[in-house]
């Protein structure tokens, strides 16, 4: 049972590794703007171009 | 009854930025203000941009003057430009501005898809609130200076300043709180799970030593959310402690010492396993409680934005001589500006030409003019007395520093002094809380003596001042931000709780209730040659009197320069003199032309005569129609209905008194051919009568009984007038609205009375649940940001729906 230990051990000092992580990402400023990327999310892609709509409009038609 | 209300004039607004169009331009069946608009329009539709249209209103800035191509040509020099990019290799360029014309959706669509527009731009992205926008582009196919010219010409054009050492801003507020939130979240998740064996054996662990490694674990995990976690709360404690004082965050800081202390004992002495849960997770959720708060507050934001700021305008010269009125906001160095008779000088310029006689008395109380020659700096604040001086923009201007001149205390005294919107109470709330506090751990102590120390840590935490402090704050601020909104400027949030005690209303009538338009004026009298016209034009387009503008306006078709005058004075209510080309030019009303030789009598029409005299020999008069305002009438009776009691000044003859009666009431007092002084000993005498009066005026020769009364609000057709001794500022096409305004600013101290009792009853509900036990402090420390958002929500939601049923915007 006393296992236990060695187990907390090593996952606090994983848990502690995922810690770093966010300081560091925190850091590396992708906390700066939470403001804009929730308005950019909801901008719409730019309409296909006309060449896109219709690519059959180059064939032939067969009779 | 004579109702004098003119037809509504079809008003179109511009397509692209929302101002009113004065002229017709129109494209795609669009109307825009000027070519400026139009093309930014033409632009975007050619490259299928029109999304910006569809994302928010009219969301352009308005264009005018911007595309002197020239203004940029400084980015070519390799210096420069090197000051500015961030990065370049060659193929890529990499370069942060700073645009603070950004305001919404719009504004992010259209710059991070700049591409679209130039293929050259790679990339753009926006941070929306720094205001800034990191582009990327290729500098083989264009450049800097192109870039920057892109930007100014769709209305962004960027803030650029080459100072070396820009302080790089410091780290943002919410990225301390990020920081402590990831840290105090990570301790918090660990210190529970460490104590998942204590829930669920109650408290039975059969092996004391694992007892005792998870107990100090957590005690270990405890340390960085005490010292780092907690911090600022322990902070702001302790300096309101310095100033013998307990603020909101002295309960908090001493709940989560409490709970530290108590859990401390326990397990170094082995008696219990503590409270870290509760107290990691109390600054967990306080923490992001906080972040929350100040991500809501700045959303509805209680500061002023650009919109509830009076558009001040200003007269630019433009380089090919024209003139031309724009937004003080708009101004940039290097502009020249034209600075008439009473006008306020809206940015430190420099002068150069004309006699500048500065009054510096709206920012140092100086009333003594100050004398300045050619070449000398002129502080912004300052009013011109006498002809009017044409300055060079050396400091772009701000409506913030203007508004806070406005402040100032020299117009304090003798109104009431702006007080915080603090109540009274909150000093008290503290004592009170602690005592709750006391009394609670007392009592447990005798009953149940395990509940003493969650029972304290929760009460402590619960309560919530929020109200005491913030309702008031956030209910006028949002108010502000309304009226501001509706074309009403305050100069600050205290005059709302001012315009809700008075019950007595005194208008004066010229400029006020009357408006002028160019076609109303005629001459009559000898006639005028081509020379005496110019001289008449000369000396009105000196003063910013609303009848001198028309005066000047009517005569613009006279071909020639301006002709400089000198020796201008003006004087208030009165008239306007000067030499102009040898000539003694006199323009004012009857008395002040008085020359002996008997004045015709005026016609008997609806009209304000000015007189002109010209060295002296009296040439005739100028008679302007009155018009009234549309909604005077409906106005009044709005007011009347109300209760309040009507008066009416005015400099003006008599003429008018039966229409005027008629609009106003036959119980309503009105008084005639009234001078400034005899104004202002009106409003005092009204005012020792015990009455609270609002006072509207003109703001040019009624400073003083505006300055007088309780309220005195300024109808501003012209934007270059600043009227600092008004309370408010009033656009003279909302003056129709006025009745609607008063009646919204009388329910704004009903919001904030109703929501004070939403607060009580808060705090009441949760420490009776706290003092008996049933509330977990955990749940505490959840509720109590809770509460306070919630207060905020309300009071904004309440403000806005209020607007809306008084018909406001």
């Amino acid at each position: 049972m006393s296992v236990i230990i060695i187990l907390i051990a090593f996952s606090i000092l994983i848990a502690g590794g995922f810690l770093l992580a966010f300081l560091w990402s925190v850091r590396n400023g992708q906390y700066e703007d939470d403001y804009t990327p929730s308005v950019r999310m909801l901008f719409d892609d730019p309409p296909p171009s006309k060449e896109d709509l219709n690519p059959s409009s180059n064939h032939q038609t067969n009779p | 009854m004579a109702e004098q209300d003119l037809a509504e004039k079809h008003i179109t607004t511009c397509y692209h930025c929302g101002e009113t169009c004065d002229q017709q331009i129109i494209a795609n069946d669009k109307s825009f203000c000027c070519e400026g608009c139009k093309q930014v329009f033409l632009l975007l539709n050619e490259h299928d941009l029109c999304t910006y249209y569809d994302l928010d209103k009219t969301p352009g800035m308005q264009a005018k003057g911007r595309f002197a191509s020239g203004r940029f040509q400084y980015l070519e020099d390799p210096l420069v430009s090197g000051k500015l990019t961030r990065f370049t290799d060659g193929t890529q360029t990499h370069v942060n501005f700073h645009l603070p014309q950004m305001h919404c959706a719009s504004c992010i669509w259209l710059l991070e898809n700049l591409h679209r527009i130039n293929p050259a731009v790679i990339s753009s992205q926006v941070n929306f609130q720094r205001k800034e926008v990191f582009i990327r582009f290729n500098p083989q196919e264009i450049s800097l200076r192109k870039v920057v010219e892109l930007l100014a010409f769709i209305g962004y054009e960027p803030y650029i300043s080459l100072q070396e050492n820009e302080a790089r801003k410091a780290i943002s507020p919410n990225r301390k709180y990020v920081y402590r939130i990831g840290v105090a979240g990570f301790c918090f998740g660990n210190i529970m799970m460490l104590s998942f064996p204590e829930y669920f054996s109650s408290g039975n662990i059969q092996e004391q030593d694992l007892k005792q490694v998870f107990s100090y674990l957590n005690l270990a995990l405890s340390l960085p959310v005490l010292f780092f976690g907690a911090s600022e709360f322990f902070v702001s404690a302790w300096k309101g402690l310095r100033q013998k004082w307990l603020n909101i965050d002295a309960p908090i800081a001493l709940a989560i010492l409490v709970a530290f202390g108590r859990s401390v004992y326990e397990i170094l002495s082995g008696t219990g396993p503590g409270y870290l849960d509760s107290m990691s997770g109390i600054v967990f959720f306080m923490l992001i409680g906080r972040w929350f708060q100040n991500l809501t507050y700045d959303s509805f934001s209680f500061d002023r934005d650009y919109k509830s700021y009076f558009p001040l305008g200003v007269t630019v010269i433009r380089d090919d001589g024209s003139e031309e009125n724009i937004p003080v906001a708009k101004l940039e160095k290097g502009n020249r500006i034209r600075v008439r008779n009473e006008e306020m000088i809206p940015a430190d310029a420099v002068l150069m030409g004309g006699d500048a006689q500065v009054d510096y008395s709206f920012v140092s109380g100086e009333n003594q003019p100050v004398e300045k020659r050619k070449g000398d700096l002129i502080y912004a604040g300052g009013k011109q007395m006498g002809a009017a001086i044409e300055l060079e923009v050396v400091h772009p201007a701000s409506q913030s520093y203007i508004t806070q001149l406005w402040n100032n205390d020299i117009f304090r005294q003798g109104k009431n002094a702006d007080k915080s919107f603090i109540h009274p109470w909150s000093r008290y709330f503290t004592y009170v809380l602690f005592s709750i506090a006391l009394a609670a751990g007392i009592y447990w102590q005798i009953q149940d003596p395990a509940r003493v120390w969650p029972v304290i840590t929760s009460v402590l935490i619960v309560a919530c001042p929020c109200s005491l402090l913030l309702s008031a704050t956030f209910t006028y601020g949002n108010m502000v931000r309304i009226f501001g909104r509706n074309k009403l400027y305050l100069k600050n949030a205290s005059v709302i709780e001012m315009m809700a005690k008075i019950d007595t209303i005194v208008f004066d009538k010229t400029g006020t209730l009357t408006q002028h338009h160019v076609p109303s004026v005629q001459y009559e009298g000898t006639g005028l040659e081509e020379r005496e016209k110019a001289l008449i034009r000369s000396v009105s387009s000196q003063s910013a009197h609303p009848l001198s503008r028309m005066i000047a306006r009517s005569l613009e078709q006279e071909q020639g320069p301006a002709i400089p005058v000198s020796q201008y004075r003006e004087f208030a209510g009165q008239g306007v003199e000067a030499q102009v080309d040898r000539s003694l030019v006199r323009l004012g009303s009857a008395g002040f032309i008085s020359t002996g030789a008997g004045l015709p009598a005026p016609a008997r029409d609806t009209g304000s005569h000015i007189y002109v005299s010209i060295d002296g020999q009296l040439k005739g008069n100028f008679s302007i129609r009155n018009e009234y305002r549309p909604g005077v009438a409906q106005m009044a009776s709005e007011l009347r209905a109300d209760g309040y009691q009507l008066h009416l000044l005015s400099g003006d003859h008599d003429q008018e008194r039966r229409n005027l009666q008629a609009i106003f009431g036959p119980e309503s007092p009105m008084q005639f051919q009234q001078n400034p002084q005899q104004k202002l000993d009106y409003i005092e005498s009204l005012q020792e009568q015990g009455r609270k009066v609002l006072m509207m005026g003109d703001g040019l020769n009624d400073a003083g009984a505006l300055r007088q009364s309780q309220v005195g609000v300024a109808v501003s057709d012209n934007t270059n007038l600043f009227t600092p001794a008004s309370d408010a500022i009033l656009d003279g096409r909302e003056t129709r609205q006025f009745g609607r305004m008063l009646r919204f600013a009388r329910s704004g101290k009903t919001i904030v009375t109703l929501s004070f009792i939403l607060s009580i009853l808060y705090n009441f509900v949760g420490l009776g649940f706290a003092t008996q036990g049933l509330l977990s402090p955990l749940v505490a420390a959840i509720l109590m940001p809770a509460s306070s958002i919630s207060i905020v929500i309300f009071v904004t939601l309440a403000t806005n729906w209020a607007a809306k049923r008084k018909g406001l915007v």
